[in-house]
């Protein structure tokens, strides 16, 4: 069981850019991966021209979709004195891209109890006091493939302002890039993830979040859950499709797609 | 032109809080502590603002001001905070603006004079934060007590008291950051009367308080607490020998070290024996006439309450 999941994750992270002969592509771009030079296809993503040159993440890709923040990348173009940092997967390739991926940022994270913090200010600086070195540089907001404002959000966490540091950095995915840009050596994105976490915890539970929690334990939902755990993939698969077609959400070809690899370099 | 009667911000507006006709705003930078330990500072400067006719107008997305004054003269990226904060007050079309706590006030004070006096180093500055417009200079850091004495008046702050402080005996505590250095001073640093001054507009009887131009410690209270304990004897002995009912200062770090370590001089968490420490703008929104609620007083560690009470009745 556990070996065909695994087996379906890495059929669904196989690279999206296969199949394409080099010669219909009428547009090519110079780049270099790690100091070396390739040549790749205009308008592809960085994650595709990587893979294209040849080759396979190990790490350093999710979710190819721009939401979990495991393709982060730093790189230069020639001619720009910036360093600039994106995401692999949402990014497209420019001619003279200078690339490196950084898959993980080695951030110190404090280990908590959430439910034994406080929900004041004064418990982000408990955790997190490199917070106070702040210089108000904004070297992260300029770092991040989001384009939040994080060195508002590091202030508002200086200023013990749960609210706003959980509203600021709400479209966070933790890619890590103003930490490993950060001259104060903050963890912005462990700040911010705790600030939301203790701001949560410090809201009133919705309504219908409480109706739900009390329908499930009920037993409201089991009979539909067992009858559900009991179909088979394709069972499940076109159960799926038959739903979305009654949403009118679902083209015939999008359930039925599939990618294949097999071309590269190495 | 920092004197001048009517501001060129100035600007109607109506608060719904207050039946008080707010004529006049200028531009505020609270600060961090304002925001979290020290909120008490901030509410009772706001509701006695209002009570004088002018909005605190806070600085949109102000960041920290750099907490400690960088003494190195290259170092110039210890000056982008408070730089960014000046372009902010220059976004609003103003001119000037108030802080409320003296550290602050002293940071951003003098990293405008430094920047001021040296326009090849503002033109790096403004070159690193090439997100932002250039900051163009001339913006003025006042503090609160200098708007007051200066701006609003003290004459006419005695006109709208409502509860004067007869017979109250209020001991200053000015600190470091309100006059030193000299360039950046609201007052005299060695004899300074501001506060003395504000007081008997208020009423109330300006103890004479011979420590109150000394430091109270400041930081050592992290790492030597004892220290500080030894400058809080000294400097609340002498005001207590002279019967003062409050000390009044208008640092968040003065006030937590005056209150914490009285207590750990008498080694109770609340006391009633201590002397009550208050922010210039808790006494003064309390003369005016803001309401108990509004100024922030149930925080203190030592209860001003009590003092503050027996001058309702007589």
């Amino acid at each position: 069981m556990g070996q065909e999941i695994m087996e379906r994750i890495r059929e669904a992270n196989e690279a999206v850019i296969t199949g394409i002969d080099d010669a219909d592509i009428a547009h090519w771009v110079s780049i270099y991966i790690m100091g070396k030079a390739y040549r790749v296809p205009a308008d592809i993503t960085l994650m595709q021209a990587i893979e294209y040159a040849g080759y396979r993440f190990v790490r350093g890709a999710g979710c190819r979709a721009g939401f979990c923040g495991a393709c982060a990348t730093v790189y230069r173009v020639a001619g720009d004195w910036r360093l600039k940092a994106a995401l692999a997967c949402q990014t497209r390739v420019e001619d003279g891209m200078y690339l490196v991926q950084i898959p993980f940022a080695p951030a110190e994270k404090p280990s908590y109890r959430i439910e034994e913090e406080a929900p004041a200010g004064t418990t982000l600086l408990k955790h997190f006091p490199e917070i106070a070195r702040c210089v108000a540089c904004n070297t992260c907001t300029k770092a991040c493939p989001q384009e939040l404002e994080v060195m508002d959000y590091i202030q508002a966490a200086l200023r013990g302002d749960l609210k706003g540091v959980a509203e600021l950095s709400f479209d966070c995915i933790q890619c890590g890039l103003c930490s490993i840009r950060c001259p104060a050596e903050i963890v912005h994105y462990h700040v911010a993830q705790f600030a939301r976490r203790l701001y949560g915890r410090s809201l009133p539970v919705p309504g219908h979040v409480v109706e739900r929690v009390e329908e499930i334990e009920s037993g409201v939902y089991a009979e539909e859950f067992e009858r559900l755990m009991s179909l088979s993939r394709e069972e499940i698969e076109e159960l799926y499709k038959k739903e979305q077609r009654e949403k009118g959400g679902l083209k015939s070809d999008d359930a039925s797609r599939v990618t294949r690899n097999g071309q590269g370099e190495g | 032109m920092p004197n001048e009667a009517v501001p060129k911000s100035a600007k109607a507006s109506a608060s719904p809080q207050t039946s008080h006709i707010t004529r006049y705003a200028v531009p505020y930078f609270p600060g961090c502590a304002l925001k979290d330990q020290a909120v008490g500072f901030e509410r009772s400067a706001r509701a006695a603002l209002l009570r004088l006719g002018w909005e605190l107008k806070e600085l949109p997305r102000w960041n920290c001001c750099g907490t400690v004054y960088s003494l190195s003269t290259d170092d110039l990226m210890r000056h982008v905070a408070p730089v960014r904060n000046f372009i902010r007050v220059q976004e609003m079309g103003e001119e000037r603006f108030v802080a409320l706590c003296a550290m602050c006030y002293n940071t951003l004070k003098r990293s405008a004079r430094f920047v001021a006096a040296d326009l090849g180093r503002l033109s790096r500055i403004n070159a690193f934060m090439d997100e932002e417009p250039d900051y163009r200079g001339g913006v003025e850091v006042l503090h609160l007590l200098q708007f007051l004495r200066d701006e609003i008046g003290f004459e006419e702050i005695e006109s709208r008291v409502e509860k004067p402080l007869y017979g109250l005996k209020v001991a200053p505590y000015y600190g470091c950051m309100l006059l030193r250095p000299r360039e950046v001073g609201i007052d005299h640093p060695d004899a300074p009367e501001t506060m003395e001054l504000l007081f008997e507009h208020l009423g109330a009887e300006a103890v004479n308080s011979p420590h109150k131009v000394e430091c109270c410690g400041a930081y050592q209270t992290v790492a030597n607490p004892g220290v500080v304990r030894e400058r809080v004897r000294e400097i609340v002995g002498a005001v207590a020998r002279r019967d003062a009912d409050l000390i009044v200062t208008s640092c968040p770090l003065c006030t937590y070290n005056l209150e914490r370590h009285q207590l750990s001089i008498t080694g109770e968490e609340k006391t009633r024996h201590g002397i009550p420490i208050l922010y210039f703008t808790q006494l003064l929104g309390f003369a005016l006439g803001v309401p108990e609620g509004e100024l922030g007083l149930g925080g203190a560690a030592i209860d001003p309450r009590p003092a503050l009470s027996q001058l309702v009745g007589g």
